[in-house]
């Protein structure tokens, strides 16, 4: 117990001390969990070997990371970027393979394992690169989208990868290893579904398993997210969205397809759902702080021994992959004819090896493909290329945007798919103000609590997605950053004052809307922020007294002055008594208030009173004969 | 209907009950003696329509479509209002900027009013002396409702010179009152009734209860 709690003291002291350093510095998180875990390994020895252990562990951070990128990609976009994912993504894979292994040709090595290491460094890492992309808000610039095409063709390749591997073996090895896959298979074999068939019903279960995920993503989340929301418990929410990104990694792994792929799918099925920003939030820490433990097992998985006794070896291949993989890349920008800034992200971006490195190189020791001596040399170079990364987008942010702005204009930021507007609870009050802002063309997102009530807005086309808008999180989640407008038209109370202080607090800028309940609930929204504050009830009321005055006989445009002399007088009220409110004492306590309230009050009858012998009164003033007092005419 | 020709010999009044809209703006209705009496006068007449559209419209939002049928509707059009500034009362004014729109009342194929009646009722709160040059408002009536005239001219309608009501506060006291709204009556019915004598009314320069030329029987020709 101890022993555990020390690990995970020292892994999050390190990132809670690295990180934000290295943020603040402008190295980004990534190398800030990098130098942390260098720090702990190598360098103070605090953890040590256990850290493989952790890395399966915290692979699954990759896992969770794909299933949200999926979540904000809908199908739609994810079919118009086929002809990036294929031509971009194949040529990069298939290029890269080709000329590493010549290059490891020509430093001596058989085919088989160059082939092999050509396989490992074609893929670049996924996780580094969608954090830091995410991170710089590059993520819908084209460079950020051909870079994430590419990615996500090479997760796909890994299958095929996989299955090629066994058949390199090297016949010397070969004894080697079946005697490191028997030692395995004491410590019990890993489930599988597939084991002992041939290929044609491996492709077949593989099939039925992502039709599963496609078909069980479609039609079941929706009814059991809707039953689970019902019950109105957040951590079973959360257990929920846990349970089903593990189920669906599970059930790839069984079949031996990629998890990511299939939480990737799942993500995508989801995209559309009302689900959609509820998943997001939910399972987006455990994702930040997975991937982060990720990273930090890569910095102290790094063998300092090794590296130093290969020091000036070690440095040139990587030095060298970094460049031949740039230079593919760039030739593939030139190719697709990117911009000059998006052609340099792209490049720079993906130039590195990556995670699945990690797992085909000790795929193909277990295989006897590459002897262990020359696979600790490339994890070697893995690590180190990945440890640069954040050096390579720090060349991309310093050196190279800077010179490129000068001569020519960026364009344009994309418009985000967020709406330009949220609206918390779609009620009654919500309904009016949605279908105002989107009758006038303005894009809105919608939450709620009630999955009953977004069942039935969903059935009149409106988009409302399920979720708090309490809770930070979600509210970031639908798009808060990016809004112009926050409209609060929830109905509980206090609920409505903690989302009005925690935009006000993300966002100084945002305009804010907010409904109230009563005076009170007015006072505590204004403290919290909110720009405009709308009694649910007033605006009603007065024109129910306006109707009650024009029934009286009272002329229509007389009535109208009337209740506009009344709702000033209110207005005046409020602000006047929010001085005196004390959020701590009930207002029939509070004296000072209630004095006021009461001198408001006889104020506010004197002024609607037709008796007042004033000229200047505001009712009459509005017309009147020249040289004649109002008091004739009563 | 049209107005047809009135065999005299008969020797009864055969209306060829033209429709009138009485399109009254007021703000502040409840100080106003003289215009409360005057609109009850024309809700009394026949054929007429009367609305207040300070009652109809009190915080400004104009119905166009409800007011350009109501427009098509009538046969004659008057605006009653008293001169507040030298103008109509703000309502009025939104209502001609709103209603009277390009294509249906000017422009092209913007005649729609065309060859209908137009008369302005105005009261005002200084004497006739007041409106001369050189006296306190240094204009005649007629010249400061130039605006009116002229927008009546463009959607060509034919305008009847405004039956006026001066120091109309005072005259609540007097029995000026009485006979401007009684002649208010008989304006009204002769418009209705067609027996205004257009061509003596139209060389004067404003008309009031003394002064109203009428004809014994309905005129022809008076399009719709």
């Amino acid at each position: 117990m101890t022993g555990l709690l020390f690990q995970v003291f020292v892994y999050l002291c390190a990132a809670v001390v690295a990180v934000p350093l290295a943020k603040r510095l402008g190295l980004g998180s990534v190398l800030g969990y990098l130098i942390a875990g260098i720090v702990i390994g190598p360098l103070l020895g605090l953890v040590g070997s256990e850290t493989q252990g952790i890395q399966h562990i915290a692979e699954f951070g990759v896992v969770m990371m794909l299933f949200l990128v999926g979540l904000e990609l809908e199908p739609r976009s994810l079919w118009n970027m086929r002809g990036r994912l294929l031509g971009l993504g194949g040529l990069q894979v298939a290029v890269t393979i080709v000329l590493v292994m010549a290059a490891s040709m020509a430093l001596g090595q058989p085919w088989s394992v160059s082939l092999a290491i050509g396989l490992v460094f074609s893929l670049s890492s996924t996780a580094i690169v969608l954090q830091t992309l995410n991170e710089k808000g590059l993520m819908k610039s084209v460079g950020g989208q051909s870079g994430f095409s590419v990615l996500l063709f090479q997760d796909i390749a890994v299958i095929p990868m996989l299955a090629l591997i066994p058949l390199l073996a090297l016949p010397e090895l070969a004894q080697h290893a079946s005697d490191a896959v028997a030692g395995a298979e004491h410590h019990g074999a890993e489930m599988s579904l597939v084991t002992g068939l041939v290929g044609w019903q491996i492709a077949l279960v593989n099939i039925a398993a992502v039709a599963a995920v496609v078909a069980g993503g479609h039609f079941l989340t929706r009814p059991l997210f809707r039953y689970i929301a019902a019950a109105k418990l957040r951590e079973i929410f959360t257990a929920a969205a846990l349970l089903l990104v593990v189920s669906i990694a599970f059930l790839m792994t069984l079949v031996g397809l990629s998890p990511a792929l299939g939480t990737f799918l799942a993500g995508v099925v989801l995209a559309n759902s009302e689900f959609r920003h509820e998943l997001e939030s939910d399972i987006e820490p455990f994702k930040g702080l997975l991937l982060g433990l990720f990273f930090i097992t890569v910095g102290a998985g790094i063998n300092f021994t090794l590296l130093f006794d290969n020091l000036w070896f070690v440095l040139g291949l990587t030095v060298g992959l970094i460049l031949l993989k740039a230079a593919v890349l760039f030739c593939l920008s030139v190719l697709f004819s990117m911009r000059w800034a998006d052609r340099w992200l792209f490049t720079l971006a993906l130039a590195q090896a990556g995670e699945f490195g990690f797992v085909l190189l000790s795929f193909t020791t277990k295989n006897a493909v590459i002897p262990p001596q020359v696979a600790d040399l490339l994890l070697l170079v893995v690590a180190l290329s990945m440890l640069l990364t954040p050096a390579l987008f720090i060349l991309f942010d310093r050196v190279i945007l800077p010179r490129l702005d000068k001569g020519q204009q960026r364009p344009a930021d994309e418009i985000t798919e967020h709406g330009t507007a949220i609206i918390a609870g779609i009620g009654r009050f919500g309904q009016v103000i949605n279908r105002v802002l989107k009758g006038n063309g303005y894009q809105t997102v919608v939450l709620d609590v009630s999955a009953d009530m977004i069942d039935m807005f969903r059935k009149f086309g409106i988009q409302t997605y399920y979720g708090d808008a309490s809770r930070p999180d979600l509210l970031n989640s639908a798009g808060l950053q990016e809004a112009k407008l926050l409209v609060v038209a929830i109905d509980d109370v206090d609920r409505a004052v903690e989302i009005v202080s925690h935009a006000r607090r993300e966002r100084p800028d945002i305009h804010i809307v907010a409904r109230a309940r009563n005076r009170e609930h007015v006072y505590a929204l204004y403290k919290a922020g909110a720009n405009d504050i709308v009694r649910e009830t007033f605006d009603s009321a007065v024109r129910a007294s306006r109707y009650s005055l024009e029934a009286f006989g009272v002329h229509p445009h007389e009535a109208e002055k009337l209740v506009t002399v009344y709702v000033d007088h209110d207005r005046d009220a409020i602000r006047r008594l929010a001085r005196l409110y004390d959020p701590d004492l009930p207002i029939t306590e509070n004296q000072p208030y209630m004095k006021l309230m009461k001198e408001i009050q006889a104020e506010t009858d004197a002024a609607l009173s037709s008796h007042t012998p004033d000229v200047h009164d505001r009712v009459k003033r509005a017309w009147l004969p020249p040289g004649s007092h109002p008091d004739e005419f009563d | 209907m049209k107005s047809g020709q009135v065999p005299a010999e008969q020797g009864k009044v055969v209306r060829p009950d033209q429709r009138i809209l009485v399109l009254f703006a007021h703000p502040g209705q409840r100080y106003s003696r003289a215009n409360r009496d005057l609109s009850k006068a024309a809700s009394g007449v026949d054929n007429v329509t009367l609305i207040d559209l300070y009652a109809l419209y009190p915080r400004f939002k104009i119905n166009i479509e409800v007011e350009q049928q109501r427009l098509l509707d009538h046969d004659v059009i008057v605006f009653q209002f008293p001169l507040l500034w030298y103008s109509v009362p703000a309502l009025l004014k939104e209502w001609q900027d709103l209603v009277l729109e390009y294509g249906f009342a000017y422009g092209e194929g913007g005649d729609k009013l065309a060859g209908k009646c137009f008369t302005c009722v105005v009261t005002t709160g200084g004497p006739e002396e007041f409106y001369r040059v050189g006296g306190r408002n240094n204009f005649p009536l007629r010249d400061l409702l130039a605006p009116i005239e002229q927008t009546a001219s463009l959607c060509g309608l034919r305008f009847v010179p405004p039956y006026a009501l001066f120091a109309a506060h005072s005259a609540a006291g007097d029995d000026r009152l009485p006979r401007h709204v009684d002649g208010y009556r008989r304006l009204l019915e002769a418009l209705r009734d067609d027996r205004l004598d257009m061509e003596a009314a139209e060389q004067m320069r404003l008309l009031s209860a003394e002064t109203l030329p009428m004809r014994r029987t309905a005129q022809t020709g008076v399009k719709r």
